[in-house]
């Protein structure tokens, strides 16, 4: 049992997200009405996947300065995970969108901008297939992994201020919001732990693939 | 670093190959295109001809290089001013390829830019930015055994967010647009390129040292 209160919490917020999302009073909004219960899905997917990518970055900087290839494995399994619930807020998403913008997929900047992450980290999963030797593909990994990082933020944060175009999304342009100032406290009470239930259970996923890759490279070097 | 780059300018009959690629290229649209197109379309069409051929010149900066030479480089000089060689290298010969890319594509498909400065410095700055950032891909690319592909694989959805902000500039050159949105895409570029300059100055001695 030792360890596994993390898990359990993990699950139980989640568990309470899909629970309280679905069931708890939303604050009604033109437009958005009942689908603002995309927020407990689509975002803390999001910001768990953010979470994910960051803890990735700082595992193949320690794997630079270190030279630990345990900490390279991490850093893999890290993107794998956090691919996984980007597709995962991509989809939930394209759901939502096509629901209230009447189309999956529109030119807007954030759009854009998680297209261009979704590619850099398949990329950077190809790069890793693509070479064989186990030290040389880690640091070329990791130091593929911080560059393509620093661009995907500049990416993200950058260009849409710039283009000055507005984003589609609710809270940007005055668009009804579920942003800081809009959201209630029967959401707030929901959304936080989504967002730590979703970061916990990405991270036990984490652990296990882990421990799989353990398994593996034990059986392949006996 | 110096001799570095004199080294580099000895494979002239690559930059010619180049050359004819680009003209060739240009050629190509002119033959699909016919006549003046919209401002857009031409913008965008320029930047992705100079993309595909930086993509092709650079590349080969670090892969055409035979394992034997780069322990000779390995043995001369430092890695820090390997890659600054590098970088200023392929963003020069970046710089010249788009102002010839330029030349011909202005003779064949028209010539709709109206304010030359800004359209100029967009030019400066993207040959500057391509060269650096490409530079850096292909060293990790160079890393995978001289596999074109995972050049364009790897360099594309990085590349973007800067030609983005490069095709933004440009396209107010060409329209002649003279606002205040101007120094704003300039100092993003110009920003994005020293901390690219920087990242790849950090990171390139961990791939070299290999």
């Amino acid at each position: 049992m030792k360890g596994m209160w993390w898990k359990l919490l993990g699950i139980v917020l989640v568990l309470y997200a899909i629970i309280g999302g679905f069931l708890m009073p939303v604050p009604s909004m033109p437009i958005l009405n009942e689908t603002i219960r995309n927020t407990y899905f689509h975002i803390p997917m999001w910001f768990a996947m953010m979470i994910l990518m960051t803890a990735s970055l700082v595992n193949s900087i320690q794997y630079l300065s270190s030279g630990n290839l345990k900490k390279d494995t991490l850093a893999s399994e890290t993107i794998n995970v956090a691919l996984l619930l980007g597709f995962l807020g991509l989809f939930t998403g394209m759901i939502w969108a096509n629901y209230t913008w009447g189309t999956p997929w529109t030119n807007d900047v954030k759009l854009n901008g998680t297209a261009v992450a979704i590619l850099i980290y398949v990329a950077y999963i190809i790069l890793r297939g693509s070479l064989q030797d186990e030290h040389r593909r880690a640091k070329v990994a990791a130091v593929y992994n911080i560059f393509s990082f620093v661009m995907m933020m500049l990416f993200i944060n950058v260009i849409p201020r710039l283009s000055g175009t507005d984003s589609l999304h609710p809270g940007n342009g005055g668009n009804p919001a579920f942003g800081e100032y809009d959201m209630n406290s029967t959401m707030r009470m929901v959304f936080y732990p989504a967002v730590i239930g979703w970061t916990l259970i990405g991270t036990w996923i984490v652990s296990l693939r882990m421990r799989i890759n353990k398994i593996e490279n034990k059986l392949f070097y006996d | 670093m110096y001799k570095e780059l004199l080294l580099e300018w000895k494979q002239k009959n690559a930059f010619v190959g180049i050359l004819i690629y680009v003209i060739s290229t240009v050629f190509l649209t002119y033959f699909s295109f016919k006549r003046i197109i919209s401002p857009e379309t031409y913008n965008a069409l320029f930047w992705i001809i100079i993309l595909f051929t930086g993509v092709n010149t650079v590349s080969r900066s670090f892969m055409q290089e035979s394992e034997e030479r780069q322990l000779y480089y390995y043995q001369i000089a430092s890695p820090q001013g390997i890659i600054v060689s590098k970088m200023l290298y392929n963003s020069l010969i970046m710089l010249v390829l788009t102002l010839i890319a330029l030349g011909v594509y202005v003779t064949f498909l028209g010539n709709p830019i109206q304010n030359y400065n800004l359209f100029f410095v967009a030019i400066i700055l993207g040959s500057l930015g391509l060269g650096i950032i490409l530079s850096m891909v292909s060293a990790i690319a160079s890393k995978t055994g001289n596999n074109p592909t995972i050049m364009a694989i790897l360099s594309f959805p990085i590349i973007l967010p800067f030609l983005n902000t490069l095709i933004g500039l440009s396209s107010n050159g060409i329209n002649g647009i003279d606002s205040a949105q101007n120094l704003k895409f300039i100092i993003v570029l110009v920003s994005m390129n020293a901390i690219v300059a920087a990242l790849s100055y950090i990171l390139f001695p961990y791939l070299w040292r290999d």
